[in-house]
């Protein structure tokens, strides 16, 4: 069984069609990449999936269980977490409580522990902390953990959001355009981080990429999204050769 | 427990008590004018307003202009425990709380939904129900109002002040707090994280409602009489009034906000029209020159004594 | 009592409309503040309550008739509203909308009880500036203050929609509101429009005061707080932002107060009115013209 099944996931906004019969199907520890040009629908997928959008048909599997109509919260307490095309961190809280809050859905601390201080809530408190920073040091973060989220630079912000994924423990991680403004080498950096998260955390992966590079050089299988269809999917060699493609990126540079 | 009986925790208890023991003492000796004791106590119960608002408007980022309506509801409801039916202070006390808080659970979860300008209007046309519910209810005396005798000493008032804020306090610095601050940070991330946003928003707001509801207690078993004029918008105005300036999220800020507002309004009780202009000035002022509060979301902390304690201490808010 | 129940129904209508006409009028300047620059702006009834002043001013003690002290009401609240715009609004366009939102409560606040260290709380009675003369039709009474109130609000609001609609600067008000970012860029110079459009909304919200002194015939500084409240009400109802909505909003709402009223609930005529906004709220937040928007992740 796939870990992920998407089945004929269409969303309409009025009388657009913005994502139609979508299928795909992703299997545990994968690294899949999503790409289409601007307005193609893959943000909206990504919505659907997360529970942001309802979709208006099909459906969407997890795990084996269905996940459409579930609320986002919900769907990342399943095990699937994403990132944020334009950066979503908490930006006035410090960097480990970024993470901390990832942690939130996993406390092991009711509100009548919080409220009386019972030794659950300085247990608890304390896991919390040990686990954070411990992911924080795996993201370069960790002497960085008491600065306010916002003086991070661009490239380390783009890093604590995907270390805040992680820190829901999702079996599926979404990213989306997780390169966007970073330059050659932070991208080059960042395939690599990509690909050792995936070993480390045992991960599956979706992303969504304008950097052609980077989808080229990290996934595994490619689908390709135009007008809210799926045009083209396979390896990245056929991806690069195959004339509908380029066709739907005429104009932009394929690699 | 080694956690609890750290040195910061100890030192803020060794200040607590001495305050009190100070203020006693000058009440006990009659040295403390009527008055000044009227203030203090009055303090008290701004404080508990102050933070519970805090605990909505600035910690979890929602707005509500109706915690006068919470107010009401708790000081009716103890009245009628304490001065109808004679029952105990404490009881009386809780049940208005409680009463609070239920009307807190009603009011949140349909309007919870509604974000920013739209919930503040909501909650301020649920603060006027209430108290037009109570004008219209001749069981509560109507528009003359209630009377009851006075209960409340500064001990009693001080030692609710003190139990709320640390629970609140307690509430902010757990992961159910953060869980709300991360609404107030950015609602989509916050969902997306896995955190149940709509809880967390009820969950402040029945807490913050109880509070409301048990400083609105306090306020009528002390005060002799409760009218339905006292629970208007203005008197939600006062208490938004006081979180603003301290600086909207901080609980210390609410804190220092009700000390100031309260002791303002002492000064200038004799020229009430005065103070409500000078209220709009600051305001007004506040917003354009420093929108962030006295504090802003800072904590004024004792952490600097935790330095050698444990590591827990020395994490903000 | 000799009158059928329809006739009683009739007279709660009328006076339902004139009640609501007045609600309309201070609606319209809620809705197009709130349409042009997102703020609530709190200080509008209070702004009534000015105009309701300037025009007792200008009839006792300028011994101005009806027409001129409406005029003169307005003017001088279409110049208090744009000061307050300047000094108060305008610096935090861009801050948060909490900001704007206390700031206009203390607006509201200082209007109310600077107002009241001015001309103290007092209660004034407005001169009797119309005939109490009245017309039955079929059993319904009609005052003169009615017909009066109704033509004087229809008028207005007649030019107001043509202002909007077909005038240069309505043009420019609906850019604004549309995108005030892209408007700039057009050219059009938004602060202008904006305090435009405070302008006139504090004018028809003198113009309200005016009539409402007249209808009632006594004004006070604290007599802003709940009309203001229910005309934000109206607003909500039609759709806050959409101008035929606060017409139209108002005028439901002077209805539904005066069959309150006239079941003999007028006690519970304000809960009344706070309980349909919540419903609204919670229902259809856009209010009845209103379309839902949602944010763009």
């Amino acid at each position: 069984m796939p870990l992920l099944k998407i089945d004929n996931l269409s969303k309409s906004f009025g009388g657009l069609k913005a994502v139609s019969n979508l299928n795909i199907e992703i299997n545990e520890g994968e690294l899949i990449g999503l790409i289409g040009p601007n307005g193609a629908g893959k943000t909206t997928v990504f919505n659907l999936l997360t529970g942001v959008y309802d979709k208006t048909e099909g459906k969407i599997t997890f795990q084996d269980k269905e996940v459409s109509g579930l609320k986002p919260y919900q769907v990342t307490h399943r095990g699937m977490a994403r990132t944020f095309q334009n950066i979503r961190l908490f930006s006035d809280l410090s960097v480990i409580e970024n993470v901390k809050i990832a942690y939130h859905q996993r406390s092991s601390y009711s509100l009548a522990s919080a409220l009386l201080r019972l030794p659950k809530y300085y247990l608890g408190e304390e896991e919390m902390q040990h686990k954070a920073m411990n992911l924080l040091k795996i993201f370069n973060l960790d002497d960085k953990a008491e600065e306010t989220a916002k003086n991070l630079p661009y490239g380390e912000q783009r890093r604590l959001e995907i270390a805040r994924a992680l820190g829901t423990e999702p079996k599926l991680l979404l990213l989306d355009e997780p390169a966007a403004g970073m330059n050659p080498q932070e991208t080059h950096d960042l395939m690599n981080l990509i690909r050792w998260i995936r070993e480390e955390f045992k991960l599956t992966i979706l992303l969504i990429e304008h950097d052609m590079s980077l989808v080229m050089g990290v996934c595994e299988r490619i689908y390709v999204l135009d007008y809210g269809m799926i045009i083209a999917q396979g390896a990245p060699d056929e991806i690069k050769s195959n004339p509908k493609v380029i066709e739907a990126y005429l104009g932009e540079e394929v690699v | 427990m080694r956690n609890l009986f750290n040195r910061q925790n100890l030192v803020a208890l060794l200040g607590i008590v001495l305050l009190y023991a100070v203020i006693q003492g000058l009440i006990v000796f009659d040295i403390m004018p009527p008055f000044y004791k009227l203030t203090l106590i009055l303090i008290c119960i701004y404080i508990i307003l102050s933070t519970s608002l805090n605990l909505i408007n600035g910690i979890t980022g929602q707005f509500s202009i109706g915690h006068a309506g919470f107010m009401a509801v708790g000081a009716y409801i103890s009245a009628i425990v304490t001065a109808i039916h004679h029952g105990p202070l404490l009881l009386g006390l809780l049940a208005g709380a409680i009463a609070a808080a239920l009307a807190g659970l009603v009011v949140g979860l349909p309007t919870l939904r509604l974000n920013g300008d739209y919930l503040a209007i909501a909650t301020l046309g649920f603060g006027e129900i209430v108290r037009i519910v109570f004008l219209n209810t001749e069981y509560v005396g109507g528009a003359a109002g209630f009377t009851l005798s006075s209960k409340i000493t500064w001990t009693w008032a001080f030692v609710l002040m003190v139990l709320s804020v640390i629970l609140m306090k307690n509430f902010v610095s757990s992961t159910h707090g953060r869980a709300c601050i991360s609404i107030r940070e950015n609602e989509i991330a916050a969902e997306s994280m896995g955190v149940n946003t709509t809880k967390y928003k009820v969950i402040a707001f029945t807490m913050g409602a109880f509070f409301a509801g048990l400083a609105g207690g306090i306020y009528a078993n002390y005060m002799y009489i409760i009218q339905p004029m006292t629970f208007s918008f203005l008197k939600s105005f006062d208490i938004l009034v006081m979180v603003v300036l301290g600086g909207l999220g901080s609980m210390t800020g609410g804190i220092v906000g009700a000390i100031v507002m309260t002791l303002a309004s002492a000064l200038l009780a004799s020229v009430p029209e005065w103070r409500l202009v000078i209220t709009a000035v600051l305001l007004i002022a506040m917003m354009l020159f420093r929108p962030t509060g006295i504090l802003g979301t800072k904590e004024f902390s004792l952490s600097f004594l935790g330095k050698k304690g444990d590591k827990n201490a020395t994490s903000k808010n | 009592m000799g009158s059928s129940i329809t006739q009683q129904i009739f007279q709660q209508i009328v006076n339902g409309l004139s009640l609501g006409s007045i609600y309309a009028l201070i609606a319209l300047g809620y809705t197009m503040v709130y349409g042009i620059i997102k703020l609530i702006n709190f200080a509008h009834g209070d702004i009534m309550m000015v105009g309701a002043y300037a025009g007792w001013y200008a009839i006792t003690v300028l011994h101005l008739s009806f027409l001129p002290a409406l005029l003169f009401a307005m003017v001088a609240c279409a110049l208090l509203g744009v000061v307050i715009e300047r000094i108060a609004y305008k610096p935090l366009r861009n801050a948060s909308r909490i900001a704007a939102l206390i700031t206009a409560i203390g607006v509201s606040l200082f209007l109310e009880y600077g107002g009241m260290l001015l001309v103290t709380a007092q209660v004034r009675t407005y001169p009797p500036v119309f005939p109490e003369t009245m017309y039955s039709f079929h059993g319904v009474i009609f005052k003169y203050g009615d017909i009066v109130m109704l033509l004087t609000s229809t008028i207005l609001m007649v030019l107001l929609h043509i202002t909007v609609q077909y005038t240069k600067m309505g043009k420019a008000m609906r850019a604004v509101s549309f995108d005030k970012d892209a408007a700039l860029l057009m050219g059009i110079n938004t602060n202008n429009i904006i305090s435009f459009t405070f302008a006139i909304g504090s004018a028809l919200a003198a113009a309200a005061g005016v009539l409402m002194g007249v209808y009632f015939n006594t004004i006070d500084p604290l007599m802003g707080i709940i009309p203001g409240l229910k005309a934000f009400v109206a607003a909500v109802l039609g759709g806050i932002g959409i101008i035929p909505g606060a017409m139209v909003g108002g005028l439901m709402l002077g209805l539904i107060e005066s069959i309150v009223s006239g079941l003999g609930a007028s006690t519970w005529r304000d809960a009344v009115a706070f309980l349909i906004l919540i419903l609204v709220l919670i229902v259809k937040p856009s209010g009845l013209f209103g379309k839902n928007v949602r944010e763009k992740v």
